[in-house]
């Protein structure tokens, strides 16, 4: 594309995106020493991770005062219109994102002391790589302005919710056999409602890539898969 | 008394102000040339009634030269030549005919330019003078038509203790609403302004943006500007004009966020040429 003929403008668009690739690389960083510490009831990488969740609510503020400025500045029009607002979104469910990945190790934390068989963690194991890779390809998919890629991520959150589903129940079956479990199980269950719940701010964050590159947004319905929200133990019990 | 008949007869009166998408003159195959030179190359293009809209582009493609010709303003130079229709609803008549006398649609037709240029007379002298050229003489009628243009241009609560004072004691900027009061007093059927803030200061701006607003829901109104903001901000349809041909047009939302072509988009967001 024809750059800026203002050159300050281009790049202040340049390193708007600049600033979301590293608030991105982030928050791929942290999730996965979060999930790391769960898995190896590591508190020290725990802390780590919870103390760089700091770093993207900092890169959140100056991504948002930039946007601010920017629009005050250079009245921003079609595409670069688009540009802006995408990056404030995106900015958004980053920050979200580093929220969950947070929540998760401050449960490693929580559980640290606790034993668990390994198989327990093979499911979240799934899970946490399915959300990486899903994270990586829609902030490329941002960085190239490539829709169909971001599409592909949009379609495939479909399997995060799958694996969330079985977790789940497997989490359940877990409960149902020794009440000792309880507690461990319930923490598990909430990281992995956290490992969905990162996979619905990157099919957002996918949406947001669609309508930069096109300018209408993506209106397809998303096949979705998870249907622990009208799920009973019930089902367990009788087996 | 034919001339005035536009002034009293308009014929869509009766339909309610909003969600009108008639068409109020359509352009076709609109081809304009200054002796050899072609200016504008094969114009299409609809100005909906009681809309604002806006003709944008950067300078020397056609934008104003295409206004001027809504009013004839072309016939004053000769080799100027018009071909195609400039079709003026809901009469269906081509204004840029031959067969139509120029006067006769600058009668209907009412234009504002660049500099605000009153009459050495007094304000209410100016204002009135388009209702006095149409034959139009009763005081009582001509007070209360200067007042009504005066209100619609903003500036009668500034003017109405000196009406008889000149037009030359007024600031810019209220010598360029005077003017389109003038233009607005003998009610026309569409409204011609060529850049009409680009003399003026923001607040002088704002002030005619904001009578563009007000008077843009009862009156037809075609804008040329080099103020894409401003045609972002006040008008309800845009067209992009390059080269002689107009490139896009569009509701101005859609322009201004999602324009189709790729020169629109160059223009718009500060990546031209």
């Amino acid at each position: 594309m024809t750059e800026h003929t203002v050159k300050a403008y281009e790049g202040e668009l340049t390193l708007l995106d600049k600033k979301i690739a590293q608030m991105g690389g982030l928050a791929e960083n942290i999730l996965g020493q979060a999930f790391d510490a769960l898995e190896r009831r590591d508190p020290g990488l725990a802390e780590v991770a919870v103390q760089s969740d700091k770093a993207i609510d900092t890169l959140e503020r100056e991504i948002e005062d930039m946007a601010i400025s920017m629009i005050a500045r250079r009245q921003p029009m079609a595409n670069d219109l688009r540009h802006i607002m995408a990056a404030l979104h995106i900015t958004r469910d980053l920050e979200r994102i580093g929220d969950h990945a947070k929540n998760i190790a401050k449960r490693a934390l929580a559980i640290a002391s606790e034993q668990y068989p390994k198989p327990l963690m093979s499911g979240l194991r799934h899970m946490v790589e399915r959300a990486l890779r899903q994270l990586k390809d829609v902030l490329d998919a941002y960085a190239e302005r490539n829709a169909d890629m971001a599409v592909a991520v949009w379609r495939a959150d479909e399997q995060i919710d799958a694996m969330y589903n079985s977790v789940f129940r497997e989490l359940l079956t877990y409960m149902m056999e020794d009440p000792r479990n309880i507690g461990l199980c319930t923490h598990l269950l909430f990281g992995a409602k956290n490992l969905e719940r990162i996979g619905d701010h990157t099919t957002n964050i996918a949406e947001t890539v669609y309508y930069l590159v096109h300018g209408v947004p993506l209106t397809d319905d998303r096949p979705k898969s998870d249907n622990t929200s009208s799920t009973l133990i019930s089902g367990e019990r009788g087996s | 008394m034919d001339m005035i008949a536009p002034l009293n007869a308009r014929a869509d009166q009766a339909r309610p102000m909003t969600e009108s998408k008639a068409i109020r003159a359509e352009v076709r195959n609109l081809d304009f040339f200054y002796g050899n030179n072609q200016a504008l190359k094969n114009i299409n293009l609809p100005i909906i009634d009681r809309q604002v809209t806006a003709l944008i582009g950067p300078s020397g493609c056609g934008k104003s030269t295409l206004l001027r010709c809504f009013n004839r303003m072309h016939d004053l130079y000769p080799g100027n030549r018009y071909e195609g229709e400039i079709r003026l609803m809901p009469e269906n008549i081509n204004i840029i005919s031959r067969d139509i006398d120029p006067m006769y649609v600058r009668l209907r037709i009412g234009m504002v330019f660049q500099k605000p240029n009153p009459f050495p007379k007094s304000i209410y002298e100016n204002v009135a003078a388009g209702l006095w050229v149409r034959g139009i003489r009763r005081k009582s009628l001509v007070d209360e038509r200067v007042e009504l243009a005066l209100t619609q241009a903003a500036l009668w609560n500034e003017v109405k203790d000196r009406l008889k004072r000149s037009a030359y004691d007024l600031s810019g900027g209220q010598q360029q609403r005077l003017c389109i009061a003038r233009a607005l007093a003998p009610d026309p059927e569409i409204l011609l302004l060529d850049e009409p803030t680009s003399a003026l200061d923001p607040i002088a701006t704002a002030k005619i943006e904001e009578l563009i607003d007000e008077i843009g829901s009862s009156v037809t109104v075609v804008i040329v500007t080099h103020n894409m903001q401003q045609a972002a901000r006040i008008s309800n349809y845009t067209g992009f004009m390059h080269l002689g041909s107009l490139v896009e047009y569009n509701d101005t939302a859609h322009i201004f966020t999602n324009p189709s072509d790729q020169r629109t988009q160059d223009y718009i967001t500060g990546r031209f040429g």
